[in-house]
This record gives C-alpha cells, sequence and structure tokens, in this order.
C-alpha cells in the first residue's frame, strides 16, 4: 500500500534514496540540494540504509568517487546542484564514456553570476552534451518517482549510462507538498539487485578502466555507440516508465501530453512551469481558445521524432526555455524543438522565451501572453518576434 | 596478452568493449614507452654497491632486480628521466645520449 505524505521534493528524493539503498553514495552539499544530503546522511547514521557514504571536499570529488565506485561494481547515488554540477563537469563525461549507471539529482539552480541560489535549467543545460540522460520533473512526486526508475533504466543491460534527475531548486526542492511513497519492500523489488557484468572488484576476471585511447584512437567510435545507446535508451524509459505505472499508478513516458489531441496552439516546456501553464491552459479552454501543453521529461535522449509526431498538428507552437544559451539562436530546448521540424510539411511556426533566469517568478500572466502571442500569429500568419523574454524588466 | 588486438585498428565502432573496456588487468607493459628517450642510463658495476636506490626512485619500474641485485635496466619501458643517475649515491649511473650510443652501436 503506497502512504500519503506531505514533504519537500528534497525530503522525497532522500526516501526514495532510503529505499533504494545504495552501495555508495558520495556527495557534497550545496543550496538548493543540500537537504537531500542531510537527510540521506541521517538514515545512514541511524542505520536505515547499508550505504558507504563517502565526505568529499568538492563536487569534483564527489564525481570522482562516484565513478571509481561504481567501475568497482557497486550501485551508486549522489546530488548536486548549479555550481556543484559545473564543477563535476570533467567527470561526468568521463562517467557516460565508461558507461557507468550512477544515477544523480540535480536540483536546478542557475550558473553564477551575478551569483543567484534560485531556479533556471543553465546548470543541467550546460551538461547536456556529457552523455548522461536527463530526465526533468514537474514536482515532488514526480522527482521521486523518477529517482527510483532512473535505477532501473541507468542500470537496464542496453542502456548502462548514468542518469541525472532534474527538478527545480527551491519550487520543488522545498515546497511542501502531498505524495505518495511507495512501500520499502516495492521500491527493493521493483529496483532489483544490482549485477553489474564487469567490474573491477571481480577478481577472478580482472579487468582495466579507463585506459588511454590517444595513440591508436578508438575515441571516434566510441562516441558513435554512446549515440546509438543514447538513443536506444528511449524505448528504455517507456518500458520502465510503464511498469511503474503498473506498480504506482503513474506511468511516465518520454513526454506528456495535456489537451494537445485538438490543440491549435502548443506550449512546451521542462519542469515546474508545466504546472502553471496547465492552469492555464485549462483558463484558456474554458473560453474555448484551444490550447495544449507538451512537458517534456527526457531532454537527452532528445526525443525529435516522438515530438515532431506529436505536435506536427498545431499551427503555432511555443517553446519555453528556462535558461540562456549565451550567443545561440534562442534557448536550447527552442533550438532543437525546431530542427527537428525542419523537413516537416506545414510545420507550425515555431517561436521561442527565455523566462524565469535566476529565479525570476513566472506567472500566469506570462503564460497567458505566450497563449495570446499564439493566437495572433495564427491569425495573421506572422510571427512578430522569433524569440523573446518573458517578466525581464525592460 | 590474452585479449587478442591483433586487428584492433580495423575494429569497428561496435566491435570494441562497452566503456573501452580492456579486459584483463596489468597490461601497461605491453605499452613500449622506450621510444620517448633521449638520453639512456649506463651502469658503471664497478662502482655500483647495489644499494638500490634508483631501483626504489625508478619512476617506471624499469630497473631489473634479481637476487637483491641490479641485473640491468628495462630499455622498452625506461624513459629517460634520470632519476636513477640523480639519486645514486656512488655516481654509478651516467646517462648517454641515445644518438651517441646507436652510433657507438653501429660502429
Amino acid at each position: 500500500m503506497a502512504k500519503t505524505v506531505a514533504l519537500t521534493g528534497n525530503a522525497a528524493c532522500a526516501q526514495a534514496m532510503r529505499q533504494i539503498n545504495p552501495d555508495v553514495v558520495a556527495a557534497y552539499p550545496i543550496t538548493p540540494q543540500t537537504t537531500i544530503v542531510e537527510e540521506f546522511a541521517t538514515f545512514v547514521a541511524n542505520g536505515k540504509v547499508n550505504t558507504e557514504f563517502i565526505n568529499v571536499e568538492s563536487e569534483h570529488s564527489a564525481m570522482s568517487a562516484c565513478v571509481g565506485a561504481s567501475a568497482a561494481g557497486a550501485r551508486v547515488m549522489t546530488t548536486t546542484s548549479s555550481q556543484g554540477l559545473a564543477l563535476m563537469w570533467e567527470i561526468l563525461y568521463i562517467a557516460s564514456s565508461l558507461r557507468l549507471p550512477i544515477v544523480m539529482h540535480n536540483v536546478n539552480r542557475t550558473l553564477s553570476g551575478p551569483i543567484n541560489i534560485h531556479c533556471d535549467h543553465s546548470d543541467s543545460m550546460g551538461a547536456r552534451d556529457a552523455g548522461w540522460i536527463q530526465l526533468f520533473c514537474e514536482n515532488a512526486q514526480e522527482a521521486y518517482d523518477t529517482t527510483i526508475q532512473a535505477i532501473r533504466i541507468a542500470e537496464n543491460k542496453n542502456v548502462h549510462l548514468p542518469v541525472m534527475i532534474l527538478y527545480d531548486g527551491f519550487i520543488i526542492s522545498h515546497a511542501i507538498t502531498r505524495l505518495e511513497l511507495l512501500e520499502d519492500e516495492d521500491v527493493k523489488k521493483f529496483v532489483g539487485d544490482y549485477k553489474p557484468e564487469k567490474y573491477l572488484l571481480d577478481i577472478e576476471n580482472p579487468v582495466a578502466v579507463g585506459s588511454f585511447d590517444g595513440l591508436h584512437g578508438f575515441y571516434f567510435e566510441h562516441k558513435k555507440v554512446q549515440n546509438e545507446v543514447i538513443e536506444r535508451s528511449k524505448d528504455v524509459i517507456v518500458k520502465v516508465g510503464n511498469e511503474y505505472g503498473k506498480l504506482s499508478g503513474r506511468s511516465y513516458g518520454l513526454f506528456e501530453e495535456y489537451k494537445l489531441d485538438d490543440a491549435e496552439v502548443g506550449i512546451v516546456v521542462l519542469g515546474s512551469t508545466a504546472g502553471t501553464a496547465k492552469l492555464v491552459v485549462d483558463q484558456m479552454r474554458d473560453n474555448n481558445k484551444k490550447v495544449g501543453l507538451l512537458k517534456l521529461r527526457s531532454f537527452r535522449p532528445f526525443p525529435a521524432k516522438e515530438l515532431f509526431d506529436s505536435l506536427k498538428k498545431l499551427k503555432a507552437l511555443a517553446v519555453l526555455d528556462r535558461s540562456s544559451s549565451t550567443g545561440s539562436f534562442g534557448g536550447p530546448l527552442f533550438g532543437e524543438i525546431r530542427s527537428a521540424f525542419y523537413d516537416g510539411k506545414n510545420s507550425p511556426k515555431i517561436i521561442g522565451y527565455i523566462y524565469g533566469l535566476g529565479g525570476r517568478d513566472v506567472s500566469l500572466n506570462d503564460i497567458e501572453k505566450v497563449c495570446n502571442d499564439l493566437s495572433d500569429i495564427v491569425k495573421t500568419g506572422k510571427i512578430k518576434k522569433e524569440i523573446d523574454y518573458l517578466g525581464v524588466r525592460e | 596478452m590474452k585479449w587478442d588486438i591483433k586487428n584492433i585498428k580495423n575494429w569497428k565502432y561496435n566491435q570494441h568493449l562497452e566503456g573501452a573496456l580492456i579486459p584483463e588487468a596489468g597490461n601497461a607493459e605491453y605499452y613500449k614507452t622506450g621510444g620517448w628517450r633521449t638520453e639512456r642510463p649506463v651502469i658503471d658495476k664497478e662502482k655500483c654497491t647495489n644499494c638500490l636506490f634508483c631501483w626504489i626512485f625508478c619512476p617506471d619500474t624499469s630497473v631489473i632486480v634479481e637476487d637483491a641485485k641490479i641485473k640491468e635496466f628495462d630499455y622498452d619501458h625506461c624513459k629517460g628521466c634520470g632519476v636513477c643517475a640523480v639519486e645514486c649515491p656512488k655516481s654509478a649511473i651516467s646517462m648517454i645520449d641515445e644518438n651517441e650510443f646507436k652510433k657507438q652501436e653501429n660502429t
């Protein structure tokens, strides 16, 4: 039986980690992720888990310790935010290229500067090319559920890739909401035992990990494999999401479609803004405006074809980016969605908005403005501004 | 070597092991680094007292010892760093220019 509780997003994720009971956690505290580590350290201290908890001096060391432990054959988790993720940078690529199924929360916080501790997606967007699976969550329930699924996705024999679980700093991490926790036994059964195939502590079958590849040069070949594997992981993400649905009543896929079936115009968002946007969609629907929403869950792998199929019937589409890829043509999500539509016939007009940077609140009015802009585009057939800002003081 | 990599340069991208793993350990010795050397250590066994300082200090385990005595240098792996020559308390090791050595060897 599931248990209904009131928890912050961080506390919910700490509970998921307790239920998973990983072999090793190496983590360093940083706002707004700190309370996950704090709470999990309490579980370790009180003997609620068997985890070897490694106190490290930095996030660079945290991820390095995770790589070592995972290569040794352990089930490994960690958590970070913002500058912490930035400090892990070089090791993120090592983890994915060694195909280590490390699972990490990144509680989304902007990257300085100016120094700012609030939410946007610039931290994880910076790591979008690091070869990790990246799953965005709308609320604490999704963050909890995705943590449990991430273990199965990462360790699937057709995947073997690290997974980053992303949820919005403070908005999700620190707000207390109602959610359901699964029974400890059900989580234990769902994640199962970790049985690595080749690992350093298997002394009967010794292996060398992380060897130098520079003179013969097989780097290119390994990158092609990584691209194929992460593409393949789409099926696994959906399969695990469905299986989790049977257990919990909450199924997950690559994205969630909200009132898109008969929609004329649509919005694509990541993370907690989907909650605000759903409310606006409902209000628009009350006024007979055919607005729909697509909440993208899997940013990596990026489901370009699936998104195209889901959104191709729209007349106009707005892509909301909570990060600014400075110097590029629009935000990262905008660029990739527009690229997915390049070969489509009768594709919707696509516009991009940068919003919510450094924790700037996104209001119902902001989303309404987006819907009205989209209606104007449908009426006039013209785009006034391809890339615009929401909520910046102009 | 247990791992057959004779044809590795022609392997297709999906023939390599997952995560660039090598299915055996302790194989660094197959990778010969002696070609990096510009100077080679040469030992004068008359002066050598077999204190084994060179063996302790060598970062590439290229000083071969047998029965607690210096036998020879492993020139397949010695990079010619010269630490042994500096640390030798009896100055029994000299660093010889590799080209000079080869010229002498040829004549």
